[in-house]
């Protein structure tokens, strides 16, 4: 069985057409990625602003076009599909935004969400039956109908906004959920939930998410397997508590020690790295391993080649640094 | 480096920065009520916390709790329909609240400086970054020397750790965490006691959020100044401040030491907002709550988080639990603990 979805070697570069001038922005290079048909997963995306994840978001949902290679959705290329085939993709493949309270027409009732997918999809003929729909819909995620349906956007909590996108989303039975920072601007207390809500969906309807986060805690909470994109490149990938417990990539390991401890005596690592101009961390080279001018390992091979992934351990735990080229373990520091 | 005093590592001292001199700022029973059709909402409601020299004070709660109201009350930057029904606000043994007009301006940004939400977008985009610095500096000292002003403004870039290029720069020729680091360097320019920082790294990926507050907690030990941080991020929360403040539906519920806060909360809303946070080290059932609020216009009698807490009495639909010191400075407001902090 094909896998459910394949990113082959996808680039996208924005900019750099013919009318347009100034530099071009490589947003994704030569990514791949294999979401398995069963059982479902959570694959998590992640990496830091401008990494490329939400490129990889819209360019799933269609909503642009790669500059090159190829995605593939249950066997067919997405881009050569037939316009029934594309109508049954949509409908397969789903979102959540980051933002619940701007994905809301704020002039209609909530129960707006709701009606616009059942006449596009046709998916009952009878008010009373779409009306049990949507209430099992929203039953699924801990909402019910009589509660929610005739208030307006704004009187709903960032929470209960993102709960009914779930729903919404979970009502039209959809093979996978592309869900794009769903519990960033949601509260701390109530982020569980959402997060409950995905592993339900997975366990108990089948459904995969392409979890799409810059929170590694989050994925590390609810992931299966994940990737770690820097500047569009991956730097390490593989099941998820593997590369979270142990990282490989210097990277991983800087991104990890960075995030701050709940712990107000484990203070963050104690090198200081505010003093890194952060502009040169920006630079992209051309050639070479991207994270060169941040890496603290990186050595002359670093600037000639682009590492390809590396296995570094069990279950395709790869990641993308020449430390790893010949051996599983690291040599010493490398001056 | 300038030669600080007790040159300790960054962030070191928890709690530790104790008060030298009395609170530099002190909020009595402060109630900021916004007027709507259908009655006022009270977005704070009787909140009083002081601030020691050289502190940091975080100030957590959900959205909507009124933090950034807090915060824009002691500025005195709160917009009708939102108004300062009662209390009082001393910065310096000045209450804030009796000041009008040219007084009030005079305090602003040069006693008391804030870093907004989204500081990076606060930036003029068609101005030179070292122009906004100069225009504030200017509009309280009076005119100085180019020459002076340049070198002023060369010495906050460097001590919030920034390149002095950037004195010709725009503000769309920084990065997110260059472009942060400037708006601390405007917030200092006047060498003020108090900084409110709102949220200040909430648009940042977590390696630029953490050069941008071990930027902040070392210009506090540099410059002593005093800082309120809001924010909702409870891991940067135990890195960043000395002490925390946890807001619930406009009230006050817990004030602790940070240290004691982590180790043992002791409202009930603070050991949710403890245990909801996502951990990297070990991998264990999600934590569910309800998230259902009351209606801010109309709060029940008795504790504000009665209709979620889990451990809610009789007595807590029929009374409001009053701020108690149940262990050495650390505060809380809950029915479960006795006047000398076991549990009742």
């Amino acid at each position: 069985m094909p896998p459910l979805l394949e990113v082959k070697n996808a680039t996208k570069i924005y900019g750099g057409s013919f009318l347009s001038s100034g530099p071009v922005t490589v947003a994704l290079q030569d990514y791949s990625l294999s979401i398995a048909d069963q059982p479902a997963t959570i694959t998590t995306v992640a990496g830091e602003s401008g990494s490329g994840k939400s490129t990889l978001a819209n360019l799933v949902l269609g909503f642009v076009k790669l500059t090159s290679g190829q995605i593939v959705f249950r066997g067919q290329d997405v881009d050569q599909m037939s316009a029934e085939q594309r109508l049954q993709y949509r409908r397969e493949v789903q979102a959540v935004f980051q933002d619940p309270y701007a994905v809301y027409n704020p002039f209609y009732r909530v129960k707006h969400v709701f009606d616009l997918i059942i006449r596009n999809f046709r998916m009952a003929s009878h008010k009373s039956d779409a009306r049990d729909m949507i209430e099992d819909a929203l039953n699924v995620v801990g909402l019910r109908g009589e509660e929610i349906l005739e208030k307006y956007p704004h009187q709903l909590s960032g929470g209960q906004r993102q709960r009914i996108m779930m729903a919404r989303a979970y009502m039209l039975r959809p093979r996978l959920i592309v869900a794009d920072e769903p519990v960033s601007m949601v509260d701390a207390s109530l982020r569980a939930m959402i997060l409950d809500i995905m592993l339900r969906l997975r366990d108990e309807e089948g459904i995969s998410f392409l979890y799409i986060t810059h929170d590694l805690s989050t994925a590390y909470q609810i992931g299966d397997s994940i990737y770690l994109l820097y500047q569009g490149t991956i730097a390490e990938s593989g099941e998820t508590t593997r590369v979270i417990e142990n990282p490989k990539h210097p990277y991983v390991q800087l991104l990890l020690d960075s995030i701050p401890v709940p712990d107000p005596s484990v203070k963050w690592g104690s090198e200081d790295i505010s003093s890194i101009d952060d502009e040169e961390m920006r630079v992209s080279v051309d050639s070479g391993c991207r994270f060169y001018p941040r890496c603290s390992q990186r050595f002359d091979r670093c600037l000639d080649l682009t590492p390809p992934p590396f296995p570094v351990g069990e279950k395709d735990h790869q990641a993308a640094c020449f430390l790893y080229e010949n051996d599983k373990t690291p040599p010493e520091t490398a001056a | 480096m300038t030669a600080a005093p007790a040159p300790t590592a960054i962030g070191a001292g928890n709690g530790a920065t104790a008060a030298l001199s009395g609170p530099v700022l002190a909020v009595n029973d402060l109630k900021v009520y916004y007027a709507t059709p259908a009655g006022d909402v009270r977005a704070v409601d009787n909140v009083s916390f002081t601030v020691n020299k050289g502190e940091i004070v975080g100030l957590v709660g959900e959205s909507g709790c009124g933090k950034t109201t807090t915060a824009m009350a002691i500025l005195r930057l709160v917009q009708p329909p939102g108004r300062i029904v009662d209390g009082s606000i001393e910065l310096d043994g000045t209450d804030l609240t009796q000041l009008e007009g040219a007084e009030l301006r005079e305090v602003r940004w040069s006693r008391l400086a804030l870093i907004p939400q989204g500081a990076m977008n606060s930036l003029n985009p068609v101005m030179l970054i070292s122009s906004q610095i100069r225009d504030a500096i200017q509009t309280h000292e009076g005119r100085l020397s180019a020459k002076e002003l340049r070198a002023r403004i060369e010495q906050l870039f460097a001590l919030v750790g920034l390149p002095s290029r950037v004195y010709g720069m725009y503000p769309h020729e920084l990065s997110g965490g260059m472009k942060q680091r400037a708006c601390i360097a405007m917030a200092i320019a006047l060498n003020p006691v108090l900084i409110i920082a709102d949220e200040p790294t909430s648009a940042l990926d977590v390696v630029v959020q953490r050069v941008v507050g071990q930027t902040l907690l070392d210009v506090k030990e540099r410059l002593g100044v005093s800082m309120i941080v809001i924010g909702h991020d409870m891991g940067l929360m135990a890195q960043l401040v000395d002490r925390l403040a946890v807001m619930y539906a406009g009230r006050m519920v817990e004030i602790a030491p940070v240290q004691s806060m982590y180790d043992e909360p002791l409202h009930p809303y603070a050991q949710l907002l403890i245990e909801s946070i996502p951990s990297i080290k070990e991998r264990k059932p999600l934590k569910l709550t309800e998230g259902l609020t009351h209606d801010l216009r109309n709060p029940p009698s008795g504790c504000i988080f009665q209709m979620r807490c889990p451990h809610v009495m009789d007595v807590c639909r029929e009374v409001n639990p009053p701020l108690r010191e149940l262990r050495p400075a650390h505060q809380a407001a809950c029915h479960l603990y006795e006047d000398d902090g076991t549990l009742a």
